[in-house]
């Protein structure tokens, strides 16, 4: 086991593995920017490296700094959270050849799980269900209509030159194809310059459902279900749950057998997400793998009764894992992500003092924060400065839980996004339980009260 | 004036060297004293300077600004921020060198050479003062302006992070 790791992170994240650490009997190396050098997770850690000034590429993203830090500290492993360095490959590639322990998979694996297009012939190639596309552009009418046909209705046609929504159209039917490839067309023309097309299968309905996953060295794999994380605003996502009320008892045997079958495909090594979009109809497509621990994998702690971070340190010393898949078997938890934003004023940015705070308590309330009284959120990193998770016997006891919780929950001085959760747990579509990535389109920012 | 203003002008002060600040308007008046306030004997000083001042300028204490040309380069705390410093004059004039990186202080290049410098050495800009190491690469570390030694603050073979004081160098 190791004697000493080096967290190369910072706030909630930090904290969280330092106390799993704490439990471990490992020691603890913090580093920091200057502009983090009050911060609690130096003030936890055994030891602290200032690394840079505020800027996260003079700082957290300095790998000379970062590694010089844990020389001169003697750590046997770095920890890199989420964010920052975790999914670099370069970074784990610097660690192994160091003889570093990186805490988390090889550099090859992150290289590979990167590059989508590597990721998606991976993928298939284990069998597991990718979105249908077209792999080349679309050559004519008629040799998309095939394609289509192939793929099945709906289909999406992308300006393979596109992005922000523009040279894009769903097609429903043959009858359709026609106009509606023709109309994007011109769109990427005027937008882009280039009229070539693509296709893809339209996904209706879209729901971001992921599946937690663990490998070892000896190639064993376990699945630990999956979470619902559909509540997003611009791909950020704003509350998770565990498990997801859109997956039935058959669909997480199928999901969890693909995901087990994705991790295997690369002998992954460490904690791992695969992230699926699943359509109204529960079928479902890979999206992409994450080679890290990520934000919401308290949901699954909560749900599974296991200390994730503990597991994936326990994982990188070369101990072996237990089983093949751990159910939800009765428990729930939901996770909301509340920011330094204000959400009535476009998400606004909101660093600055926090002069008076409560934190909310009490059975089945969890918060993971670096944040106190009298703490000044800076402006150099991301707005995420809390995590409220609570859990319960059934879904309707953790959103009664969650809506107690959020209304004891006080920061004074900035503006949160807390009054956006307490309006989406009254939302009719979340609690519906039936909710896809569309949601936050429909959601009516005036059912929010400051 | 509303509790943001007064914010505002508490900082504007702070940063100042005025030792205490009168203010009164038709409802309403203010009085902010700083630490230097006892230091000058009660004396007020205010500056034209500030913009929502009304009385009269006066002299300020006089303060040396030393050279700071790159961010490694810091002088000794102020005395309008820091009231420890007033009592020796000419510590406001040093320049506290401070580590650009992570890594293992070295006063020499190798064991059995003579140190880069000591004190009483006169530097100037291009002077190696030390070396750091990290990740058995050996930074040589330079000085950027002219002056003089006064102070080595880490002792040889020292891990050192990053903006960590190194040496009191008095400009020149």
């Amino acid at each position: 086991m190791f004697k000493k790791i080096l967290i190369a992170n910072r706030g909630e994240i930090a904290l969280r593995i330092i106390r799993s650490c704490k439990e471990m009997g490992i020691a603890t190396v913090a580093v920091y920017s200057t502009a983090d050098k009050d911060s609690l997770h130096v003030k936890f850690a055994d030891e602290a490296v200032c690394i840079g000034s505020a800027k996260s590429s003079d700082s957290y993203l300095n790998i000379p700094n970062i590694m010089a830090a844990a020389e001169i500290t003697n750590a046997d492993a770095i920890h890199p959270g989420y964010g920052f360095l975790a999914e670099n490959a370069g970074f784990a590639k610097i660690c192994e050849e160091t003889k570093i322990k990186f805490i988390g998979p090889t550099a090859e694996m992150i290289s590979k799980m990167g590059d989508k297009i590597t990721a998606k012939e991976t993928m298939i190639a284990a069998g597991v269900p990718c979105i249908p596309g077209s792999e080349d552009l679309i050559k004519s009418i008629e040799a998309g209509k095939k394609m289509a046909e192939k793929i099945g209705y709906p289909v999406i046609v992308k300006a393979t030159a596109g992005g922000g929504g523009k040279g894009m159209r769903i097609i429903k039917s043959p009858e359709e194809f026609e106009k509606n490839m023709e109309s994007a067309q011109k769109e990427a023309a005027a937008a882009f310059g280039n009229d070539g097309m693509y296709l893809e299968k339209f996904i209706v309905e879209p729901r971001h459902i992921e599946v937690q996953i663990a490998g070892d060295k000896r190639g064993n794999v376990c699945h630990l279900s999956e979470r619902d994380c559909s509540v997003q605003r611009r791909h950020q996502k704003l509350i998770e749950e565990c498990p997801s009320p859109f997956v039935d008892e058959k669909l997480r045997k199928k999901m969890g057998d693909a995901a087990i079958k994705a991790a295997k495909a690369i002998k992954y090594e460490g904690m791992g997400t695969i992230e699926f979009l699943v359509d109204k109809y529960k079928n479902f497509y890979f999206m992409e793998m994450n080679t890290r621990i990520q934000v919401e994998h308290t949901i699954t702690e909560q749900v599974m009764n296991y200390d994730l971070i503990a597991e994936q340190i326990k994982i990188a010393a070369g101990e072996n894992i237990v089983g093949n898949r751990y159910l939800p078997d009765g428990m729930f938890a939901m996770e909301c992500r509340i920011n330094a934003e204000n959400p009535l004023k476009n998400f606004a940015p909101n660093p600055g003092l926090i002069k008076a705070l409560h934190i909310p308590n009490g059975f089945g309330v969890r918060v993971d924060t670096h944040i106190h009284e009298n703490y000044m959120v800076p402006p150099f990193y991301d707005s995420m400065i809390a995590k409220l998770i609570c859990t319960g016997r059934s879904r309707d006891e953790v959103i009664r839980r969650m809506r107690r919780a959020l209304k004891e929950f006080r920061i004074h001085g900035i503006h949160t996004t807390i009054p956006l959760h307490l309006a989406l747990l009254e939302n009719d579509e979340f609690l519906s339980g039936s909710y896809d990535t569309g949601i936050m389109e429909r959601f009516d920012y005036d059912t929010i009260e400051e | 004036m509303d509790q943001k203003d007064i914010q505002d002008l508490i900082k504007l002060i702070n940063k100042s060297e005025i030792s205490e600040f009168k203010l009164k308007e038709k409802d309403f008046s203010i009085v902010i004293r700083t630490n230097n306030y006892s230091k000058n004997n009660g004396t007020t000083v205010v500056t034209s300077a500030m913009p929502q001042m009304m009385a009269p300028s006066m002299h300020a204490p006089a303060m040396a600004a030393p050279a700071a040309s790159s961010a490694n380069l810091t002088s000794a705390p102020k005395a309008e921020s820091n009231t420890e410093e007033n009592a020796v004059i000419d510590e406001s004039n040093l320049v506290v060198y401070k580590s650009p990186i992570v890594g293992t202080f070295y006063r020499k290049s190798a064991p059995d050479k003579p140190v880069f410098v000591k004190v009483d050495d006169k530097v100037t800009p291009g002077t190696v003062l030390c070396v750091i190491e990290a990740m058995k690469l050996f930074n040589e570390i330079e000085c950027e302006i002219s002056g003089t030694i006064v102070k080595v603050l880490v002792d040889d073979a020292t891990p050192v992070e990053y903006d960590q004081p190194l040496f009191l160098i008095n400009p020149a």
